[in-house]
């Protein structure tokens, strides 16, 4: 096979040239990135009023799918989670349980100057900073970001995957450090348990 | 809708109004956890309470979204509240900020001029017909119907570009402000609109074709969520919601505010209270706001350019500020506005956003803080509706009801 | 589908406001309630007492106003008072639809309490709520007093009475130390 020359239509050789490339030059880690990267599934939880830039980022004119990822319904067959938004205490429960319930290697951005340090509502008493919720990977500023920019995150974020291995890395060990560092559960859920809305017979 | 007593969850046509009372839990029946995570957009969670799949029970628990706007509008002056008030529905801006700026120009008793009025209109109705196609685009998602997605957010961006066009933001404009607004239009909006608006007409038609009357989607919605005149009435269901239920209701005609007394358009309003008749509702409304918006349009092209804030502003604004309003049509804000004093008094503003009436009730002691704001956004008050309009249907009808009544939480939530 | 009816041309809202006072006046009067009268721009506030607050709210719905859009409450720590105001109109009846009147109450701001005007006015019901939970009035006779839109420990605060202040710094208070560093 002569350098720099493409086969079309020989199985054998795309075949052979595809083993080399799965086995031999390319690990299969990278394999692994590489479809992370590219099939990012957003669970639908709209936390906050960024949603609706979210939904046009979707939409025919910004397409955001053309990036490989597409907003999906139930958070067990999604990988990333974005917060689009405020997170008041109330939803923060609700957050942090999507985001468990979703299998990994799984991946957040969060969206919008609320989502980074509260926004416009940096002192009110009823919203909480994502990253104390869930380890966040990719931030985006705006208020509300542009749909460019919730496209440049995505991008963005394939580029994290591939570049530093988070996949791979974190099937191979099975953990991420940066998860460690969330408040524990019970701070955002304990309500729930004292909720008036449970106490019924 | 003969004669035969209809039974409405806890309403009787006949008896009129019973509460429901919420905790009971009869043994057969099982409770399901709607939300705050599931396949519609929407930031609430509906519980119910199903026997078989029929719904005896709806509670709406919302406050998913409580962002405390009423007590973040007592500590941040006059003017900063009206960015923070806009972002209970970005999508919807103008709508939703005038009715506050009016209650405070009440208070301080100025107006904003001729102008400014009309460039008011003409933002607030680009912004409904916005509001109308995302209801649409959610109202898709929640009935799996992803054409319909599509096309609403596609057709939604031709009126952000104009909003984009006029104000500089896709869709928080802050652009009313006391005593006026902040921009004129540019040059070429006129002619942009006008495209804008025969391109919209053009597919309103399509959209008739393709999903008022599809077929599927009309045995989804059709005698879906019905709710009756008089339990529109009680409960006190705003917007499109109410109109579908034939209440003669629109703040632009009840109390005309700005120049919506001079225009000529009209208010559409269904008797037959279903899913269907709501959709129509808004599907007029954006006939109706793009003949507003030829109207104003051609209003602000022909009539001469003017300062487009009150006289007692303009008075005070320094040789530069003026020039700038005079050559590129922007008005500034002056930094006495982040510290100004509204005289004591109590007012309420009102307008009508894409999804009914909202209103500010506003109280000023005197001081650089509203003492107190307190808002009722149209969403707040159709959540309500959720409870008497659910019971009785099955399952599966949830979607195309919650996706009818075209409900925003962060709205609601304040 | 039905064609679309129309709602007839712009109305003069000031008549409108002054018919409704009118017929909210004449029902307190008739149903022998005293009130006084608190103006607002927009507006007015019937002011009457705790005691006949039910008769009164009956008295307007029969007089054809039809629902609330709201119900406000105000803080005056100075004066130690809650100010509840059921803001009240009509959808149905032409001559006062859409004029806003309230029914007004000053209740003591420790342990306010009225009954709930909600078995008059279904539309009452959330909004009631909302203020049980922002201001603590507790509301006798409803069916469903519980928080609508904060979670129970921060409801206990009643976050807007005066004297629950909000800081013009971030709230880091909640977040544990653990998370601050990382
Ligand atoms: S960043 Fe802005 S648009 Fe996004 S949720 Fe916060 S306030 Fe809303």
């Amino acid at each position: 096979m002569e350098e720099g020359k493409v086969y079309v239509g020989n199985l054998d050789v795309a075949a052979k040239r595809a083993r080399d490339i799965l086995l031999g030059k390319l690990k299969l880690e990278k394999v692994v990135d590489w479809a992370n990267a590219f099939s990012l599934w957003p669970v639908h939880l709209t936390t906050s009023c960024c949603s609706t830039e979210f939904a046009a980022t979707f939409g025919p004119r910004f397409d955001g799918e053309q990036f490989g990822a597409l907003p999906w319904v139930g958070p067990r067959q999604t990988n990333l989670i974005v917060i689009e938004g405020t997170v008041t205490r109330k939803m923060a429960c609700a957050v942090r349980v999507t985001w468990e319930q979703m299998p990994h290697p799984k991946y957040a951005i969060a969206m919008g100057a609320c989502a980074l340090d509260g926004g416009l509502f940096y002192n009110s008493y009823n919203v909480v900073r994502p990253w104390e919720v869930i380890p966040i990977d990719i931030y985006i500023p705006g208020c509300p970001p542009r749909p460019e920019s919730v496209a440049r995150a995505i991008v963005e974020l394939q580029r994290k995957i591939r570049g530093r291995r988070v996949a791979s890395s974190w099937i191979r060990e099975g953990w991420r450090p940066d998860r460690d560092y969330v408040a524990p559960k019970e701070d955002y859920c304990a309500w729930q348990k004292t909720s008036p809305l449970l106490e019924r017979v | 809708m003969s004669g035969e007593v209809r039974v409405y969850g806890g309403w009787r046509d006949d008896l009129g109004l019973k509460v429901i009372p919420t905790r009971r839990l009869a043994r057969d029946v099982y409770e399901v956890f709607i939300g705050p995570q599931h396949p519609g957009s929407g930031h609430m969670r509906i519980i119910i309470r199903v026997d078989g799949d029929v719904i005896v029970e709806a509670d709406p628990d919302i406050g998913y979204v409580h962002r405390t706007m009423e007590k973040l509008g007592e500590i941040r002056g006059w003017i900063k509240p009206i960015p923070l008030f806009e972002r209970m529905a970005i999508h919807d801006a103008c709508n939703i900020t005038l009715p506050y700026v009016r209650a405070v120009e009440k208070l301080m008793g100025v107006e904003a001029p001729l102008r400014a009025k009309y460039l008011r209109v003409l933002l607030c109705e680009i912004n409904r017909i916005a509001a109308h196609l995302y209801g649409f685009a959610i109202f898709g998602v929640f009935l799996g119907h992803s054409t319909m997605y599509m096309w609403a957010m596609g057709d939604r961006e031709v009126f952000i570009q104009l909003a984009e066009e006029l104000t500089g933001a896709r869709l928080t404009h802050s652009y009313p402000i006391p005593g006026g607004v902040r921009r004129d239009i540019p040059q070429g909006f006129p002619d942009m609109a006008r495209r804008a608006v025969k391109y919209m007409r053009k597919r309103l038609e399509e959209y008739r074709k393709i999903f008022l009357d599809n077929p599927v989607i009309r045995s989804r919605l059709e005698d879906v969520g019905v709710i009756p005149k008089r339990l529109a009435a009680e409960l006190g269901i705003v917007g499109p919601n109410a109109r579908g239920s034939g209440i003669q209701y629109d703040v632009r005609i009840i109390e005309p505010y700005e120049v919506y007394d001079e225009l000529d358009f009209e208010v559409p309003v269904y008797t037959e209270g279903d899913a269907l008749a709501r959709t129509y509702v808004r599907v007029e409304e954006i006939r109706q706001s793009l003949r507003i918006i030829e109207q104003v349009v051609e209003w602000l092209e022909k009539k001469p350019r003017e300062p487009i804030v009150d006289e007692s502003i303009y008075k005070k604004y320094p040789p530069l500020h003026k020039k700038i309003l005079e050559s590129q049509g922007r008005a500034k804000l002056l930094p006495w506005m982040a510290t100004m004093k509204v005289p004591a008094g109590r007012a309420i503003g009102r307008g009508e956003t894409g999804r009914g009436e909202i209103i500010y009730y506003v109280e000023s002691d005197g001081g650089m803080n509203p003492y107190r704001v307190r808002i009722v956004t149209p969403s707040a008050r159709n959540a309500i509706a959720f409870k008497y309009a659910l019971p009785g249907h099955r399952v599966m009808d949830l979607p195309a009801i919650y996706g009818s009544l075209d409900y925003f939480p962060p709205e609601a939530d304040r | 589908m039905s064609g679309a009816e129309l709602v007839e041309g712009p109305r003069d809202y000031e008549a409108t406001l002054k018919a409704a006072r009118a017929r909210a006046e004449s029902a307190l009067r008739e149903a022998g309630i005293s009130f006084s009268v608190e103006e607002g721009k927009g507006f007015v506030d019937l002011v009457v007492d705790v005691d006949s607050i039910v008769k009164a709210a009956e008295a307007l719905k029969n007089a054809g106003f039809t629902h609330v859009v709201s119900v406000t409450a105000v803080d005056y720590p100075k004066k130690k008072s809650i100010k509840v105001a059921y803001h009240v109109t009509s959808y149905l009846d032409p001559e006062i639809v859409g004029g806003i009147v309230g029914l007004a109450v000053y209740l003591p701001r420790e342990a306010p309490e009225m009954p709930s005007l909600s078995g008059v006015w279904v539309s009452a019901e959330f909004m009631e709520r909302e203020v049980y939970e922002f201001f603590g009035v507790t509301f006798k006779g409803h069916p469903d007093l519980r928080p609508l839109l904060l979670i129970p420990e921060l409801a206990e605060k009643r976050p807007l009475r005066k004297d629950f202040v909000v800081r013009e710094e971030s709230i880091y208070e909640g977040v544990p130390e653990r998370v601050r560093r990382g």
